[in-house]
């Protein structure tokens, strides 16, 4: 795989003003690469700032400071003239297939209209079959075209979504939760899709989704965020063999897995408390107020991101150690309260 | 700090049964829609004993809610309800609404996804909590409020004394379904109905109420009815379950068998379909096609158009009965497949459908599907 960069975030942060109080910080401080040709999964507490940050990319939301990269161009002061580029070159896949399509718009229509406002095909000739083309990929007929979203399924909307985001050929995919809205069984075919548009199309991905199972499953690397910041960055298998922030662990030991027998025998590290307010993000280490190994100096230091393994990144003071800590733990009693 | 480490929900032995608490026999709920009747519920039964916790599991739109609502007599004015529905030894479909609402408002407390659904905006969380109880148990306002202090602390909201006078706004999502979850066993319910009630939480959050529930029902012998899309939350919390498909349970039995040697092609082929661990980049065996809706559902086996099992006309044309293929392990299909390895056909080489010739398929609920998708993608 190249290791090119296709986007490059440089200490992004985006505050959002909020009336009569401090802003909210959705995203501050983070650092990211996406290579060309890879996956990048983005998951963390909701909340933390992953769908801003994917907008930042698309320059959907303004960042406050920091730099944003595409292709090695500094786009963070582009004009709104050049941004129409940038979108044809960093594309979106929404949650909900539903709300991000037009409803009284057919479908060759909408998936026809970044090549108009891109002009990427000539005639109206060379646009249906473009769009014709588009539809064969993510694996609609051709008479899709003429349809309109209500007469779709929920995963042929989220395919006809996919295929707009393919229309400009865009060096990026953002896909903020693609598979969340879609019925269970569905699920595993817009997996696929996505996989098998990369093979065939060389795509990169930024994939954002709660379901760690189909982060995993679709990601190279992965980035954990959590308040606004990036906690951990490695390959699932480091990830899931040997998290180094003491989330990550947290997070991962919360996820249920599909089998009985597993879930009962687990022992699952259980955070009290609850996320901070991002407008008022705890001094120090961020997760301390719900870090089960904070110590005292963790409300003193911002922890700098060290790498623990090649590629694998941690945001701890006691990154690798907390974690070898909080695992060693003797279970708490059976029986008593939630706390 | 207390460790953080805990077991699993259900460590520390098996909860007793005994009689049902609910118990609901051929249930069928038909709604009178703008285009004409769907039928949601079908011919549903089941039983939940004190406490155990039966899941409810199906894709959006199976039925599972309008099951339970139905079942407790909230169902729409649109709906036609028919069948049966015991609650602690009680018929409730033949009871009055002023009967039916007072026994249900003693017995069941209900967790809806949003908190806020429940919750009113302008009262205290306190007032609200004991709101229901102070009607049934004829309880004053001062034995109102240290009840309610009471119950915020069972279910975890830290200084309890303090937050019983908070409003809902001043609390986080997490903390606010805790809050509906106090409300809920005010009464001091034999049945805690939960639907979906982490759907909308974090993984991190979903963690902590699913072992609060689990630890209540412990200590309490509540029975639990929990509806989930989440095949991981249901092999975590429940004793049995029950899975839905186009409005009919398709497969039920105890949550061991039912992931071990699940016997209904859809259970398997949407355990099969998961992504599994270490296995990343594999081709998923997707199940081709969508879910059925209930304004048009198939003549015989709801599942049919998807099957890659798929025996014979049979299987298009008659409704499959529920039949036992274990102990308390039920399958409505033709083909079931058989703990013992016993399987009549095996779905899961069957590679999510490839198999399932499309130029063949007729219509059925997913005519629109098969119409639009390329072969190889469905
Ligand atoms: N336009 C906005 N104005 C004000 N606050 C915002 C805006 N957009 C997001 N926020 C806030 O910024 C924070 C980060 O939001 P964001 O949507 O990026 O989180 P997320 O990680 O995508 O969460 P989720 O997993 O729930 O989608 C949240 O506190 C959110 O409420
Ligand atoms: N008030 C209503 N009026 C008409 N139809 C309804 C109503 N409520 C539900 N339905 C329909 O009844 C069927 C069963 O719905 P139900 O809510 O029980 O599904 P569910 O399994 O709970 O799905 P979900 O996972 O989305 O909550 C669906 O097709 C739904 O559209
Ligand atoms: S820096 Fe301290 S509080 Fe933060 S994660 Fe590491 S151990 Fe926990
Ligand atoms: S009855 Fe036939 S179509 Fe239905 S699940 Fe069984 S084998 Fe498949
Ligand atoms: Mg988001
Ligand atoms: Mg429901």
């Amino acid at each position: 795989m190249s290791t090119a960069a296709v986007a490059e975030i440089d200490d992004l942060t985006v505050w959002f003003p909020s009336p009569g109080g401090p802003p909210v910080r959705a995203v501050d401080g983070v650092s990211l690469t996406v290579r060309a040709g890879e996956t990048l999964g983005l998951v963390g507490e909701s909340g933390s700032g992953k769908s801003t940050t994917g907008l930042a990319l698309l320059r959907l939301v303004d960042p406050t400071t920091g730099r944003i990269r595409v292709g090695g161009e500094d786009v963070t002061g582009w004009s709104r003239r050049r941004l129409r580029g940038l979108r044809r070159r960093v594309a979106m896949v929404f949650q909900d297939p539903q709300a991000s399509l037009d409803p009284r718009r057919t479908v060759g229509a909408s998936i026809a209209e970044p090549l108009v406002v891109h002009r990427l095909a000539g005639s109206a000739d060379a646009r249906r079959r473009r769009v014709a083309e588009l539809l064969d990929l993510v694996g609609l007929r051709p008479e899709t075209a003429g349809r309109h979203p209500h007469e779709l399924s929920g995963g042929q909307r989220q395919r006809v979504g996919i295929a707009r985001a393919l229309a400009g050929e865009p060096d990026l995919i953002v896909l903020d939760e693609p598979i969340a809205s879609l019925d269970l069984s569905v699920q595993a075919q817009i997996l696929n899709l996505l996989r098998r548009l990369q093979r065939d199309l060389g795509l990169t991905y930024l994939f954002i989704a709660h379901d760690l199972a189909a982060v995993e499953h679709l990601s190279d690397r992965i980035a954990v965020m959590y308040l606004g910041r990036i906690v951990e960055t490695g390959t699932p298998t480091q990830l899931w063999r040997e998290p180094a922030h003491p989330y990550t662990a947290a997070l991962l030991s919360a996820i249920p897995v599909a089998d009985p027998r597993v879930e009962r025998d687990r022992r699952r590290i259980i955070l009290s408390g609850e996320l901070p307010s991002p407008t008022d993000p705890p001094s120090g280490c961020r997760f301390r107020t719900r870090c089960p190994q904070a110590r005292p100096d963790c409300a003193e230091t911002d922890p700098p991101a060290v790498e623990v393994a090649p590629g694998h990144r941690a945001a701890c003071l006691y990154a690798g150690e907390a974690v070898r800590a909080m695992r060693a733990d003797p279970p708490a009693p059976v029986t008593g309260g939630p706390r | 700090m207390s460790a953080p480490v805990v077991p699993s929900p259900r460590a520390g032995g098996e909860p007793p049964g005994g009689e049902p608490v609910l118990a609901i026999d051929d249930l069928t709920v038909t709604l009178g829609t703008r285009n004409g009747p769907a039928r949601a519920v079908a011919g549903v039964d089941w039983s939940v004993a004190p406490g155990r916790t039966l899941a409810l599991v199906g894709e959006s739109g199976s039925g599972k809610s309008m099951t339970v609502l139905a079942a407790t007599g909230l169902a729409p004015r649109s709906a036609t309800v028919t069948g049966r529905v015991r609650l602690l030894g009680r018929e409730l479909t033949t009871m009055s609404e002023t009967d039916r609402r007072r026994w249900r408002g003693r017995h069941v407390g209900f967790v809806f996804q949003d908190p806020m659904t429940t919750l009113n905006p302008v009262l205290t969380v306190g007032r609200q909590v004991t709101e229901a109880c102070e009607e049934h148990l004829g309880m004053s306002r001062r034995q109102a409020r240290s009840r309610a202090v009471e119950l915020l602390d069972l279910v975890g909201i830290p200084a309890p004394e303090r937050r019983v006078d908070a409003h809902p706004h001043q609390f986080s999502g997490g903390m606010r379904q805790r809050v509906v979850i106090a409300m809920a066993l005010a009464c001091e319910p034999e049945l805690l109905i939960a639907d979906e009630p982490t759907t909308a939480l974090d993984v991190t959050t979903q963690a902590q109420i699913v072992e609060l529930v689990a630890d209540l029902r412990r200590r309490l012998g509540t029975a639990v009815v929990w509806i989930t899309h989440d095949l991981g939350v249901v092999a975590g919390i429940a004793d049995t379950v029950a899975v839905m498909y186009g409005g009919r349970i398709v497969e039920q039995g105890p949550v061991d068998a039912v992931f071990a040697a699940p016997g209904h092609p859809y259970t398997r082929a949407l355990l099969a379909a998961r992504p599994r661990p270490g296995a990343a980049g594999e081709e998923l065996a997707a199940i081709p096609g969508a879910p059925p809706s209930p304004l048009d559902l198939p003549a015989g086996c709801a599942f049919w158009p998807r099957c890659p099992v798929r025996g014979d006309a049979r299987c298009a044309h008659e409704l499959p009965p529920l039949v036992p293929i274990a102990p308390g392990h039920r399958v409505r299909t033709f083909y079931p497949t058989t703990a013992d390895g016993g399987a009549t056909a095996d779905p899961t080489t069957a590679d999510g459908g490839a198999t399932a010739d499309p130029t063949t398929a007729d219509g059925g609920a997913t005519a629109e599907d098969r119409h639009q998708l390329r072969p190889e993608d469905r």
